[in-house]
């Protein structure tokens, strides 16, 4: 079978200080898939997902062995450059968390940061971002508003523009709906699913309907393991394993 | 012994209540005594002209002079270097031994009465240094002794700025240096500006550290050499000395309209900010 995984993650251990959060992860990100991560609360999704685009660097004492692999290259290598890394793979949070700034600026900041300067090009990405995070409709009158003016669905999804405009090719999801009511919720899933054309999409879910309804592959962790990998469709019509099982049966516990 | 727990209450309501009352009277009959005896010198003149015959006459032109230059020479020393300091302590470092030893250092900076300043000030920069009694030895000690409280207080509105704002930054591909210059500081700029704020009250009205320092010289200052009195010592020297209790008490006026406007300024600023980030 010929792979077309955009990221590879192998071996992967890793620790906060002496505790070992996550134990020897193996699986792949394909492109232009979307690949959910559940599991219960505190079973590491959050700490997968952020080792992905080196967010968990920050963390003073955390320590990671094995390799992540982006296009072959690992980015936990001495000569990668972290920020390159991050400016490859996007992410968008949890709790939606515009800047205090306005919606275009918000949007903007990324591109400025990242060397583009000129006006022109900066409200062109701008726009195609906003159209992109299906946005651009509810706000295209009122760009110079702070940011903070609009709702939490519409701040979510002005994150996903801002993580858009620097034209990642990989972007990773923290469950991103878990403050969201349904009617933006289904906003955002719509939206993931029109992404995975252009974009590799990672997406930790509390919510199992919504891995089902969303994701090409989905992964199961169970208190820092990867219990069991394969097709979205498998893991919820047939599962392998017991745990797997018992957890999407929501006989947890 | 019973006591009626409603009893209780109103008793120990009234006594507070009483003593915030205290509190509050003492504040505004300080206020009054000094506009009731320094409003009626308080003109344009007043403001305009300088001192003549020691101050006996005249107005505190080269005083109010001597206060903003001062002010201004020890908030563009102490600004930067607080700020930087605070940046680096919430930015740059972790909470470690070392970072306890500068905030326990800075902390004590604030404890230090405002006379050892000025004797500090005196000896270091007016006679180690040779600048003399003068504006730029009166700023430096200033700044010395503003300086806790610009690290303080931009500290706690750096502090303020939600961490995952600057996780968003840095997981746009945003540096360091980009993400505390371009996110952390316009967030936290208001609450610095307030502690700068405050700090400007208290160069304003210090005497002690400033007349060790800046010396009482009379003149309009030229440079930062030359030396100055301020609004503080003019005050103080008018009163100790006897010279003029009808011109010390216009003095106390401008300085107690002053501190009052920037308190009140301050005041605001940080309202707003609150609002912001609650
Ligand atoms: N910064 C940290 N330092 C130390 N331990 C941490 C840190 N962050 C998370 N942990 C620990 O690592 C484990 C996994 O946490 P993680 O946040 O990845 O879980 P999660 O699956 O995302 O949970 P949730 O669904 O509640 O978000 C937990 O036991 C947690 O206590
Ligand atoms: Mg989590």
């Amino acid at each position: 079978m010929v792979t077309t995984n955009r990221m590879e993650v192998k071996n992967l251990n890793f620790y906060y200080g002496q505790n070992l959060a996550l134990k020897d992860i193996n699986m792949g990100i394909e492109s232009n898939k979307v690949t959910a991560v559940i599991g219960p609360s505190g079973c590491g999704k959050s700490t997968f997902i952020r080792i992905l685009n080196r967010m968990n660097d920050i963390i003073i004492g955390s320590r990671v062995e094995g390799a992540i692999l982006l296009d072959g290259q690992d980015i936990y290598a001495p000569e990668v450059d972290v920020v390159e890394i991050r400016r490859k793979i996007g992410m968008v949070f949890q709790k939606s968390n515009p800047f205090p700034k306005s919606i275009f600026d918000n949007i903007a900041y990324g591109l400025r940061i990242n060397g583009i300067n000129n006006k022109g090009e900066i409200i062109d990405r701008v726009e195609t971002s906003l159209k992109n995070s299906a946005l651009w409709e509810e706000v295209q009158d009122r760009l110079d508003a702070n940011a903070s003016e609009l709702s939490g669905g519409q701040q979510q999804r002005l994150c996903i523009a801002r993580a858009l405009a620097i034209e990642p090719e990989v972007i990773l999801f923290d469950e991103p709906c878990s403050a969201l009511d349904p009617i933006s919720t289904a906003k955002i899933e719509e939206l993931i699913n029109e992404l995975k054309e252009k974009y590799t999409i990672a997406i930790v879910t509390h919510n199992m309907q919504q891995a089902a309804r969303i994701s090409d592959y989905t992964g199961f962790f169970l208190l820092g393991e990867l219990i069991e990998f394969d097709k979205t469709e498998k893991i919820f019509t047939n599962p392998a394993k017991k745990q797997t099982e018992d957890y999407i049966t929501g006989r947890f516990g | 012994m019973y006591v009626n727990p409603r009893l209780e209450q109103r008793v120990v309501q009234s006594i507070l209540w009483l003593f915030t009352a205290i509190t509050v009277f003492i504040l505004f009959y300080i206020i009054f005594f000094i506009l009731k005896n320094g409003l009626p010198v308080l003109n344009y003149q007043f403001l305009t002209t300088n001192p003549t015959d020691m101050g006996k006459s005249g107005g505190i032109y080269s005083t109010i002079i001597g206060t903003i230059a001062l002010t201004i020479g020890a908030i563009l020393i102490a600004t930067p270097l607080g700020v930087g300091t605070a940046i680096y302590l919430t930015e740059y470092t972790l909470e470690s031994k070392i970072t306890r030893v500068i905030r326990f250092g800075s902390e004590c900076l604030a404890g230090i009465p405002s006379i050892i300043f000025g004797l500090f000030g005196f000896i270091l920069f007016v006679t180690k240094l040779k600048f003399g009694w003068s504006i730029l030895s009166g700023s430096l000690t200033l700044a010395f002794m503003i300086l806790p409280t610009i690290i303080r207080t931009s500290e706690e509105a750096l502090k303020s700025v939600p961490y995952n704002l600057r996780e968003v930054s840095f997981s746009l591909g945003g540096t360091k240096w980009q993400t505390v210059t371009k996110v952390v500081l316009p967030s936290a700029l208001p609450g610095i500006v307030t502690g700068v704020i405050l700090s400007v009250g208290r160069s304003i009205s210090e005497t002690a550290a400033v007349i060790f320092t800046a010396g009482s010289a009379l003149r309009i200052p030229t440079s930062i050499f030359s030396s100055s009195r301020t609004m503080a010592v003019h005050f103080y020297i008018l009163a100790r000395e006897g010279i003029s209790m009808p011109n010390a008490y216009g003095t106390a006026a401008v300085l107690i309209i002053a501190i009052l406007i920037i308190n009140i300024t301050a005041y605001r600023l940080m309202h707003k900010f609150m609002k912001k980030y609650s």
